[in-house]
């Protein structure tokens, strides 16, 4: 993975509170084999809308989005950060996250930030004033920044940690594998196998 | 796992029980536990990315003996031996077929008697168990805490992470006890139960804890009615749901093909009666339901918490003091087209679905069948009715309860997701109404346009009958009422 140390954007207004990740994508959209390639199934039902606000010109390129509370509900479907992704965020600030979806945004270098409503709503009316201001998201300083306003942001000691030096879980896990056989070596026969089939 | 290890430390849960028992490496300095996983279940959605990613890296599968793939999402519920007709649908089942060929990874392929939804058959083959840490690339795994398993939904990421490891670095969970206590009325099941919790803590209530359903209400209940229960945690924000093993467990699990078996029964029934929450224990949250006030319950928008009891009226928003709240609730009604104030019984249903894994156990087909029979389902509505694995759809027949559902004028399928998420062709057109015993009122959900109220499978049954949502006692009442006429 790749590191990140900031990232700076549009920011996008999502006035909506629990967005779950059945409309962040539509299950149709999860037959796909691949795992890029999902820019155009992102809020596909609501793009259909043409004044959804990622119809608007100065959000059509994505950014960093400013949601409402209980973002990425739902489904486990890691698409939904992919699809966020593809399209072009980097950053997703909200209040609360569904836990899967914060913990899947995590694993794939999309920063999921917590900042409270009184702060959402703030950055809402910042963007009304001047739609497509940038936002600056810095993960060293915990902050995310539009001009002087400047704010801090929630995001877990460990999550912040991987990105910052871009490592990758499973690798990082395999240098205890010595620690998996050992545990390994103690499960109890009683403990279900899926092999072979009875 | 280390079971005899742990004596005289203070008081534990459930779930601190089972995760101590599964810390391979402790984190230490803000990162998480590494834990190890018992059992990973896996279909064709959230796995081919993972297999991709494991085949990039050259890595192998760890543990292809405590996996397990099936069928379910993408397949249809008809014709079952025919090709699957949208071929991207045909590529992802094809992809899940030669991915676990290649890893030596067991899988229940459509027309297969172990094949049906993921969280059907984990149970049914008894590899799901107390004491257990299981994961599958989908929410609703949170259906196997019924054993007293910690069970969470995971991304394709984690997916590949378990494939590769049979570890997940996880960040110990708060912990939340619901206290069901006292006696539901009869019509009333573990569905309203659950609808119930989550209109109380809303959808994001559950979010970092696992939940563990206690009390006396919950102890009364089958395996299948508190895996209903566990299965939509989730909707309430929080990854896991657990309940404490007891004597209805060990009787569900006796004699499954993968249950422990001679002296591994012995030994395994001894650690089970470890686990349940010591006296003592304290939860960071509690929640409180009684369950003798307990009414069926029905959603009205589209999100799980927006329920109220049936007998009750679509709420009106402005009387909502919280401001997202309020315009949620604004969104919904436009969105499902109601009105504040409209008697959630007037609301007239097009569709009536009754399957998704949280109500298609046989339990679930046999309560509802029980109460269509020697009825005919309403006019202008179509009710569908879609077991949750080959297994159950063949224990309803010997039961003749397919024979019940088609003499209603039901459609008896074959197992499968079908119009819970609605990626095969079992969707609702644009407008339609739907009356579901799933788990989610999402917009678009059951098909783009779709209005779905969530309901237990006895509502939904009695709701085919009358074409309105209904409760099981209109039914009795209506017959109640043509009695009186009749003399």
């Amino acid at each position: 993975m790749q590191k990140i140390t900031s990232v700076t954007g549009a920011a996008v207004p999502m006035k909506r509170s629990n967005v779950d990740t059945d409309q962040i994508i539509p299950a149709v959209f999860l037959k796909r084999v691949t795992r890029t390639g999902f820019e155009d199934a992102l809020f596909a039902n609501w793009r259909q809308d043409p004044e959804f606000v990622l119809n608007k010109p100065e959000f059509a390129h994505g950014g960093v989005l400013i949601a409402g509370p209980d973002f990425g509900t739902g489904s486990s479907r890691e698409h939904a950060v992919w699809a966020l992704r593809d399209f072009g965020f980097t950053a997703v600030l909200s209040p609360r996250f569904g836990d899967i979806f914060r913990s899947n945004a995590g694993k794939q270098g999309l920063l999921a930030g917590q900042i409270t409503e009184a702060e959402v709503e703030h950055i809402w009316q910042m963007i009304d004033e001047d739609p497509g201001v940038q936002i600056t998201v810095d993960l060293v300083e915990r902050t995310a920044s539009i001009g002087e306003y400047t704010i801090s942001i929630g995001i877990d000691d460990y999550t912040r940690w991987r990105l910052l030096e871009g490592l990758d879980d499973i690798g990082l896990t395999l240098r205890d594998e010595a620690r998996i056989t050992e545990f390994e070596s103690r499960r109890e026969s009683w403990r279900p196998k899926t092999l072979p089939v009875k | 796992m280390n079971t005899a290890a742990k004596t005289a430390t203070a008081p534990r849960t459930l779930a601190q029980k089972v995760w101590d028992d599964h810390v391979v490496v402790p984190g230490s300095d803000g990162a998480p536990d590494l834990i190890y996983i018992d059992l990973h279940l896996l279909h064709e959605v959230t796995s081919p990315q993972a297999f991709d990613g494991l085949r990039l890296a050259n890595r192998p599968l760890r543990r292809p003996d405590l996996s397990i793939a099936t069928e379910d999402h993408n397949t249809p519920t008809l014709e079952i031996h025919k090709p699957i007709a949208d071929p991207v649908s045909r590529t992802q089942i094809d992809t899940l077929r030669a991915n676990t060929a290649e890893y030596g990874v067991r899988l229940h392929s459509l027309g297969d008697i172990e094949q049906g939804i993921v969280h059907i058959i984990g149970p049914q083959l008894g590899l799901t168990q107390p004491g257990l840490t299981v994961v599958c690339g989908d929410s609703h795994t949170s259906t196997h805490g019924a054993f007293g398993a910690i069970a969470i939904g995971i991304g394709t990421s984690e997916v590949e992470h378990v494939m590769a490891t049979q570890t997940l670095p996880l960040k110990p969970f708060k912990t939340m006890a619901i206290n069901v206590e006292g006696a539901l009325r009869p019509g009333v099941t573990a569905k309203d139960i659950i609808l119930a919790v989550i209109a109380k803590i809303g959808t994001g209530g559950g979010q970092g804890y696992v939940l563990e359903y206690r009390g006396s209400a919950i102890r009364a209940l089958s395996m299948e009615g508190r895996m209903t229960i566990c299965n939509m945690s989730i909707e309430a924000g929080a990854r896991a749901g657990m309940i404490a093993p007891d004597e209805t467990t060990y009787r569900y699990l006796e004699g499954r093909a993968h249950a422990p078996a001679g002296q591994d029964w012995d030994d395994a029934l001894a650690y089970w009666k470890t686990l349940p929450t010591d006296e003592g224990a304290v939860f960071d949250a509690e929640v409180f339901i009684d369950a003798d006030e307990l009414e069926p319950f029905v959603t009205w928008g589209t999100n799980p918490g927006q329920g109220v009891p049936l007998s009750e009226v679509v709420p009106d928003p402005s009387t909502i003091d919280d401001p997202n709240e309020r315009s949620a609730a604004e969104r919904a009604l436009v969105y499902m087209d109601l009105e504040a104030g409209t008697p959630m019984k007037q609301i007239r249903v097009d569709t009536v679905f009754i399957g998704s894994c949280t109500n298609s156990r046989v339990e679930d087909l046999r309560a509802a069948a029980e109460i269509v029979k020697g009825h005919t389902k309403a006019d202008n509505l179509r009710v569908m009715v879609v077991p949750g694995s080959a297994r159950v759809r063949i224990e309803a027949e010997a039961e003749g309860i397919d024979k019940i559902f088609t003499d209603f004028g039901a459609e008896w399928r074959f197992a499968g997701c079908s119009m819970c998420l609605g990626m095969n062709p079992d969707q609702l057109a644009p407008g339609e109404r739907c009356a579901s015993t799933s788990n989610r009122n999402f917009e678009g959900r059951q098909g783009k346009g779709g209005r779905t109220h969530l309901v237990s499978p006895l509502v939904a049954a009695a709701t085919a009958i009358r074409g309105t949502l209904s409760s099981p006692w209109d039914i009795e009442q209506d017959a109640a009422a043509t009695e009186t006429r009749n003399t």
